[in-house]
């Protein structure tokens, strides 16, 4: 029963070895390889075939035999190769697997059926030579133009034996026949044995073991002063070393392993798509640790397809573009730096950078403006958002755009990072850096309450110590959110103590900073102490602790103690650094229109928020800001409305919408604000305005702008430093968007309304409540003075440059009716805030 | 022929527990832990077993029994289980013992509460009752609870 058993297991393995060899040699010999490979693949099944008869399995012993036939009649150059029969008898090797898995599972073959594959082997094994295979072809492309290896019609030496092979048991492969590199399927026959995983992660546990004993040893030896025991404890030590490097070299295994399944996945895809792909590999024998390994496949696959289904062209579309009508993949890999690096690299169209800007702007990512000032790469590097796809079509391939975000999560995962390079009309390069392995990584050793965590080095950016006075003042808060200035960008902090909900005194005279990389946003994390760069070997947590996000797994440092390995990732998504992938694509979009490279400028609307907290939001978005008596405010349900050029505008009060952390809610209506009037900023938002109440109108200003943080709250986009103080970015769309989700009375009053005038201005009109648009140009005037008066009281005279609006404003909302709001704003802004800059220059200097 | 069972026997408050020899790997000594901050009351922490990292739950937590004086060290009772090697805190190691099958009887009804999910039953012997427990359960935790939601994280 055992002997039966172990006599199975070894069937399954071997036969599984000889599926994937025969694959990816049917691969290469469709490509062109000698007819060696027709031997190999013919001794590859007919060994599966004699051993499955062998051992009774029926339905496994019927495919393998038809396919073995038709093998057989190609070898002796009966029929000629053709596409349909490398088709045919990939769908064989298809067959054979699932019988394979299933008996591995099950013990027995599954009832799946496999007489179609077995019938369309028998109509190719029937079909006359060449004439009618031609006939035959399926509307693939001109089957010439395969690497035609025209079957030699004289018999080879191996195919005198092969009638004998036929009805004879299994007989001893001539391994020494095929000259090529056939040793990979790893036989005992080059030095190579099988050995189980499980073997080889015990030999690593006990090496760790083992080292820390040495650790320990070591410190005796401190003390002793017999020198044969130093000898002896030396040598140990120098052993151990050795040991420990070869267990994880064992570890190891080459790219090949995953690699060497793409030629038949590219294949396959090239025909469904009729096109024609050559892929071409360079070192394929780097190594890499067997559970990253495990971790790229999926990406890499993923690209791959993605890299025949959208980079390469149709073979006709090549050809007119002067390209060779047969596209290459290529595949590298290499060790670089302690980490491998593979690049992908296609040949095809490249990214068509104007299908991404278009696309930007269709899924609503960003603004026609936004994308025609973002340089190509920050273009290309769209396409990780999640939804995004610019394939044309959905196929069933790709192009449903769940793809490039998950690569790219997914490469994160295990500490790596993705980068695209595309060149329109010349291919796309996709490149890849990962580390070598996850077992034993370098990491750095804080405190925290008392225990100590390792940080895996690989997300670790600086570290930041803050002491006496600057330990006292660096750090701001934004509504309580904790900020550190680091070079002048803001850096997110998040302290350690608190997110682990450890009790224990922050120190006030010292502030360690750990700054961290957790996918493309970098924050500061807060610790006690920093202690020490170690190479630590990564343990699993035990699965009562899988559940916790804030852990990578454990440790055992130097003394034997154990410590906790924090996973930066879920950290940052703990403390909300890194929210989900929407969140996370929204800033990053935001970010992007708002930054555009560092040259951009942007012209932002400055006003008081709740909190005196300082706030922004881009003028382009804003259709009006008004100023209304605070008696003209009705209410209708819970929502405050005012009537507003014969249409009711609902308000929302940004210390409503926004949570507020230190003052008590206002109850019901805000209360009303200085003189009796309030301030309404008037954002269009699709065919209707909403006006966002804000507690005072501040400036206008045009400023670099780069988005440091992820908003603390929602709400908000992130912040920045402005005018020297820290100003958050208003996500005015969100508002919107949450305000109106929670209750939209009071909305159905504005649907008609355009809000055309686009112009930004400050036109402030006191009254309008009743009045129909005819007053345009008359209220933009009076805004002049309320403008003014307005700032007068907010910031003092060198503020208070509003006025300087007048012009350009009064031209704007005169004309501005028919114009289209976006167009509009975005010139008249530029010019109102030219403007403004001169008078406030003008205003400082008096 | 009368069943026999042996149990490797331990004190809980009080309270005279076993679990079954075949499942203990070892019984060793308090072993300096490592907490788990986040994770689930019952962890009191990790603790390394001869370079495995094992996790360490506190079984008077987990079978909802008071919490054991701060100045008492518990011992680490090891066990099998099919995700490595898993350590019940306890009070105090008793002998292992060799029990009856016929002096086996299911917890009464009358038994409520969390206990009664992990106890298979009692053993009568003659001056005491032997409690065995469902170790499989045992090391199954519910997800909800959390050091710092019950505020003995910080102990």
């Amino acid at each position: 029963m055992n002997e039966n058993d172990e006599v199975l297991k070894e069937f399954l393995v071997e036969s599984l070895e000889l599926l994937d060899k025969v694959e990816r040699d049917l691969v290469a010999l469709e490509k062109g390889a000698s007819k060696d490979k027709l031997a190999a693949i013919f001794r590859g099944i007919h060994t599966i075939k004699g051993t499955c008869g062998f051992l009774g399995f029926g339905r496994l012993e019927a495919l393998t035999h038809t396919g073995e036939n038709l093998l057989g009649r190609l070898r002796d150059g009966k029929i000629d190769l053709h596409p349909d029969i490398v088709t045919a008898l990939l769908a064989m090797t298809d067959g054979a697997r699932t019988i394979t898995a299933s008996i591995a599972a099950t013990g027995a073959e599954g009832d799946g059926d496999y007489s179609a594959v077995i019938e369309s082997l028998q109509r190719l094994l029937e079909r006359p030579p060449a004439p009618v295979a031609e006939a035959a072809a399926p509307p693939e492309p001109p089957v010439a133009a395969l690497p035609a290896q025209p079957v030699a019609p004289e018999p080879t030496p191996a195919s005198s034996t092969a009638p004998a092979a036929l009805v004879a048991p299994p007989p001893p492969p001539p391994a020494a026949a095929s000259g090529d590199s056939d040793n990979d399927a790893g036989g005992p026959a080059n030095g190579k044995i099988r050995v189980d995983v499980g073997l080889l992660e015990k030999l690593m546990n006990l090496v760790g073991e083992l080292v820390l004993t040495r650790n320990q040893m070591l410190q005796f030896t401190a003390t002793l002063e017999d020198p044969g025991f130093l000898t002896a404890s030396q040598r140990l030590n120098l052993i151990t070393t050795e040991l420990q490097e070869g267990v994880m070299k064992a570890r190891m295994q080459p790219i090949d392993n995953v690699w060497s399944k793409f030629p038949r996945i590219v294949r396959d895809l090239a025909l469904a798509c009729k096109k024609k792909v050559r892929v071409e590999m360079e070192g394929r024998d780097t190594e890499l640790d067997r559970t990253i390994i495990e971790a790229i496949k999926d990406p890499l696959t993923h690209l791959i397809r993605n890299a025949v289904d959208h980079g390469i062209e149709l073979p006709a579309r090549r050809l007119e573009t002067g390209k060779a009508d047969e596209g290459c993949l290529f595949l590298r890999a290499f060790h670089e730096g302690g980490q491998v690096n593979i690049e992908i690299t296609d040949d095809g169209a490249g990214l068509d950078l104007e299908r991404v800007r278009h696309k930007a702007v269709e899924r609503g990512v960003s603004t026609a403006e936004a994308v025609s000032r973002m340089t190509d790469r920050e273009l290309t590097n769209l396409i990780f958002l999640p939804g995004f796809s610019t394939a044309e079509k959905v196929t069933n391939v790709s192009g449903r755009g769940v793809g490039m975000d998950v690569v790219k999560t997914n490469i994160e995962k295990i500490g790596g990072t993705v980068d695209m390079q595309t060149t329109a009309g010349q291919g796309t390069t996709v490149k890849i850096k990962i580390p070598l392995t996850l077992a034993i990584i370098p990491a750095l050793v804080v405190s925290c309450g008392g225990d100590r965590y390792a940080i895996p080095q690989v997300s670790l950016l600086e570290l930041v110590r803050l002491e006496g006075q600057a330990a006292a003042k660096g750090i701001e808060t934004i509504h309580g959110a904790p900020v550190y200035r680091l070079r002048g960008n803001l850096l997110p902090l998040v302290y350690l103590a608190r997110q682990l909900r450890l009790t224990g005194q922050p120190r006030p005279d010292e502030v360690d900073i750990v700054v961290l990389q957790a996918g493309d946003r970098s924050f500061g994390l807060v610790v006690d102490e920093v202690n020490d760069t170690e190479e630590i070997v990564v343990k699993p947590l035990g699965k009562q602790l899988k559940g916790i996000s804030a852990f990578a797994g454990a440790t055992i440092m130097g003394d034997g103690r154990v410590a906790l390995i924090l996973d930066v990732m879920g950290l940052a998504q703990h403390s909300n650094v890194v929210t989900t992938a929407r969140g996370k694509a929204r800033l990053e979009v935001a970010a992007a229109q708002l930054a555009a490279g560092s040259a951009n400028r942007q012209t932002l609307l400055l006003f008081r928020g709740p909190d005196d907290g300082r706030m922004a939001i881009p003028l382009s978005m804003v259709s009006r800001l008004e100023e209304f008596p605070a008696v003209t405010l009705e209410r209708t349900g819970t929502t405050s409305v005012v009537q507003y050029r014969g249409e009711i505008l609902t308000l929302y009060h940004l210390s409503q919408v926004l949570q507020e952390r230190r003052r008590a809610p206002r109850a019901g209506a805000p209360a009303l604000p200085i003189g009796g009037t309030i301030q309404v900023v008037v954002y269009q938002s699709g065919a209707r305005q909403v006006g966002l109440v804000v507690d005072r109108i501040l400036d206008i200003i045009e400023s670099d702008v780069a988005l440091k943080k992820e908003g603390v709250r929602p709400g908000v986009l992130g912040s920045m430093v402005l005018q020297g103080r820290v100003t958050e970015m208003l996500d005015i769309e969100g508002i919107v968007r949450g305000a109106s989700a929670r209750g939209g009375e009071g909305s159905r009053g504005s649907e008609g309304s355009r809000g055309g005038e686009g112009s930004r201005s400050s036109d402030r009109n006191e009254r309008r409540s009743g009045e129909d648009d005819s007053a345009e140009a008359s209220h933009a005037e009076a805004s002049h003075a309320e403008a003014s008066r307005a700032e007068g009281h907010v910031e003092g005279p060198a503020e208070a440059d509003h006025v300087a609006e007048g012009p350009p404003q009064t031209e704007l909302a005169e004309g501005g009716e028919p114009r289209a709001p976006e167009a509009k704003s975005g010139k008249g802004k530029g010019k109102g805030a030219d403007g403004k800059r001169d008078k406030r220059a003008h205003a400082r200097t008096s | 022929m009368i069943e026999r069972r042996q149990f490797s026997t331990f004190f809980l408050n009080g309270l005279f527990f076993g679990v079954e020899v075949e499942k203990v790997q070892e019984v060793i000594r308090y072993q300096e832990m490592t907490r788990v901050p986040l994770g689930p009351v019952e962890v009191e922490g990790l603790i390394n077993l001869r370079g495995q990292i094992v996790t360490a739950l506190d079984l008077r937590r987990r079978l909802g029994l008071p919490e054991r004086p701060a100045n008492e060290r518990p011992m680490n009772v090891v066990v099998r289980t099919d995700d490595g090697a898993l350590s019940l805190l306890v009070d105090e190691i008793g002998d292992v013992l060799e029990v009856e099958e016929s002096a086996f009887e299911r917890p009464p009804e009358t038994l409520t509460g969390a206990v009664r999910e992990l106890i298979l039953g009692a053993y009568k012997l003659k001056d005491r009752l032997l409690l065995t427990i469902d170790t499989e359960k045992v090391i199954k935790l519910a997800p909800a609870r959390t050091h710092a939601a019950s505020g003995a994280g910080t102990s």
